[in-house]
């Protein structure tokens, strides 16, 4: 790999220390990842992909192995802004209006007034919301809610995009949307996305490359290539080669449930 | 419109209950009257007699009502009999004392919510305040406060805000705490500060419960400034006109207080709800 390393992590694990014993969120996790790669993380609930995410982005702290993000350990990443955060629910202020939301962080990290007003105009232009600048979240469905909070997410363009099963809670036909907007967004922005989905269609239609992970302890079983091209239309779904990386995904999930019966 | 009727049906059973009582409770004033003289009265008579006595065990609605246009409308404001004068000497000490009492109650939660020793040892102070009777503790406030010559209107607000900072800490904190953990996360990203977290999440994430507090914060501040004039020798403030209208028995004295002080009451936790729908609607959460 001679491309830039934006996230490496070598041996990395993660013990709760829980009234029940300890818990082994992670567990020997190797993984690079490059400057513009699209990778998911798939797997059952309790694999520790979210964990991973938030260990990336500074939210829980790993007790053995190393972690960098921009050559930086995770929460000196954090304090420089590295990354953008979509939580599974939109988690918009509901006294703020759309655009209010979106111009928070820029508030936060002290962008000057002007400044503010353009990002959040060009941002809510990237995610399709012009126009709904002052409604207030409860106004709009919850799509638009969610795209609302991946323009707040890129508002500050940070050039890491760090995203924990952003579609979850919407249903397929506005997720098959979302998830052809995400890529042109990808296209158009050239960003590094960490993405964590429940999804095998998703996770093998948005990226790059598709970590499986398995449970009990949360570890990588298989990192998959997509020979896909980047640029997707909808329809390459139906694809054989598209099938294949989803069999690949499937068989790999399978046999990290098999391995602890 | 709808709630209308249901309403006024409220207002006319009360009304007619406190006639029916007001027959009861008095018509033994009426036969002890008729057996001294050696009289018989017959009913229509005895309730008739029940409605206009001049110190009656309860003063009929239309009595306290005449005696409230009596000692509002038609006394100038500044005599001593009216009870707009007597009501703002109330009102200031009550608006004083739950400015007072807001205001180091959204101090004590800030702390609170910010310092784990803060709460650890202020909770329990603030709760245990609470249970002591006001009656117990205001003449001392008193009486300790004229002794370093503090008098009048803040001895008074005082007492007031001991009874209104509480509900505003409980439901400050609640409200301070109340953003989830996903949206604190959220901040966490952005690396806002502690300050940041403060002005631009806890807090308006907190204005739902400080309204829902100040209703009852400025009820119970209301009950301490009335309170507060209890033990003063009652020369000014609706609980002067209670405290004075037992001593000679004027009932319909005190039942037209107790009204005003209702009265009042209702138009300040009304005002309350006034300003937190406009608030609440601005900042769009409303329902």
């Amino acid at each position: 790999m001679s491309r830039n390393l934006v996230i490496q992590a070598k041996n990395l694990g993660l013990t709760f220390q829980t009234n029940d014993g300890p818990v082994h969120a992670l567990k020997d996790v190797n993984l690079e990842i490059g400057k513009g790669d699209f990778v998911s993380f798939i797997g059952p609930s309790g694999c520790g992909k979210t964990t991973f995410l938030r260990v990336i982005a500074g939210l829980e702290e790993p007790t053995s192995g190393q972690i960098t993000v921009n050559g930086m350990s995770p929460d000196e990443a954090r304090r420089a802004r590295a990354y953008g955060y979509v939580f599974q629910a939109a988690g918009l202020f509901p006294w703020r209006t759309i655009a209010g939301n979106v111009k928070l962080p820029l508030e936060i990290m002290g962008f000057p007034r002007a400044e503010q007003e353009e990002r959040v105009k060009k941002v809510l232009q990237l995610v399709d919301l012009e126009g709904f600048e002052k409604k207030f979240p409860w106004q709009l469905s919850g799509g638009m809610q969610q795209r609302a909070s991946i323009a707040r997410a890129l508002a500050f363009d940070a050039d890491i995009l760090l995203m924990d099963e952003p579609f979850g809670a919407l249903d397929e036909i506005v997720r098959d949307h979302l998830n052809e907007q995400l890529l042109k967004l990808w296209a158009r922005t050239g960003k590094t996305i960490a993405f964590v989905t429940h999804s095998i269609p998703e996770a093998v239609y948005l990226s790059t490359r598709i970590v499986v992970m398995s449970p009990r302890p949360g570890r990588i079983h298989d990192v998959i290539e997509s020979p896909l091209p980047r640029e997707r239309p909808l329809d390459i779904r139906d694809t054989p080669e598209f099938l294949e990386v989803a069999h690949r995904v499937r068989e790999g999930l399978r046999a990290g449930h098999a391995y602890d019966g | 419109m709808k709630s209308v009727l249901p309403i006024l049906t409220v207002v006319a059973a009360i009304i007619a209950l406190w006639y029916g009582a007001a027959v009861w409770l008095n018509s033994k004033w009426v036969y002890d009257q008729a057996a001294r003289a050696g009289v018989e009265v017959s009913f229509t008579e005895v309730v008739k007699q029940t409605m206009n006595q001049e110190r009656p065990k309860l003063p009929a609605p239309h009595q306290v009502a005449a005696e409230l246009w009596k000692t509002t409308v038609e006394k100038k404001i500044t005599s001593k009999r009216s009870l707009v004068f007597h009501g703002w000497i109330t009102l200031s000490a009550t608006l004083l004392g739950f400015a007072i009492g807001t205001g180091l109650g959204i101090l004590l939660a800030v702390g609170i919510v910010h310092n784990r020793a803060m709460e650890m040892s202020v909770m329990p102070w603030a709760i245990a305040s609470q249970t002591i009777p006001i009656i117990a503790i205001a003449p001392m406030i008193i009486v300790v406060l004229n002794s370093v010559g503090i008098q009048g209107l803040l001895p008074k607000a005082i007492i007031s805000a001991y009874l209104s900072f509480f509900p505003v800490v409980v439901g400050m904190v609640k409200g301070l705490r109340s953003p989830q953990v996903m949206l604190l996360d959220q901040m966490k990203t952005w690396n806002a500060s502690r300050a940041q977290i403060f002005w631009k999440l806890r807090l308006p994430a907190s204005m739902p419960y400080l309204f829902a507090s100040l209703k009852v914060g400025i009820a119970a501040s209301l009950v301490g400034a009335i309170v507060g004039e209890l033990p003063t020798g009652a020369i000014r403030g609706l609980g002067a006109r209670l405290l004075s209208g037992s001593y000679y028995g004027q009932t319909v004295q005190i039942w037209a207080a107790l009204m005003a002080a209702a009265i009042l009451a209702a138009a300040l936790v009304g005002i309350v709800g006034l300003i937190q729908r406009i608030t609440l609607r601005r900042m769009g959460m409303a329902q």
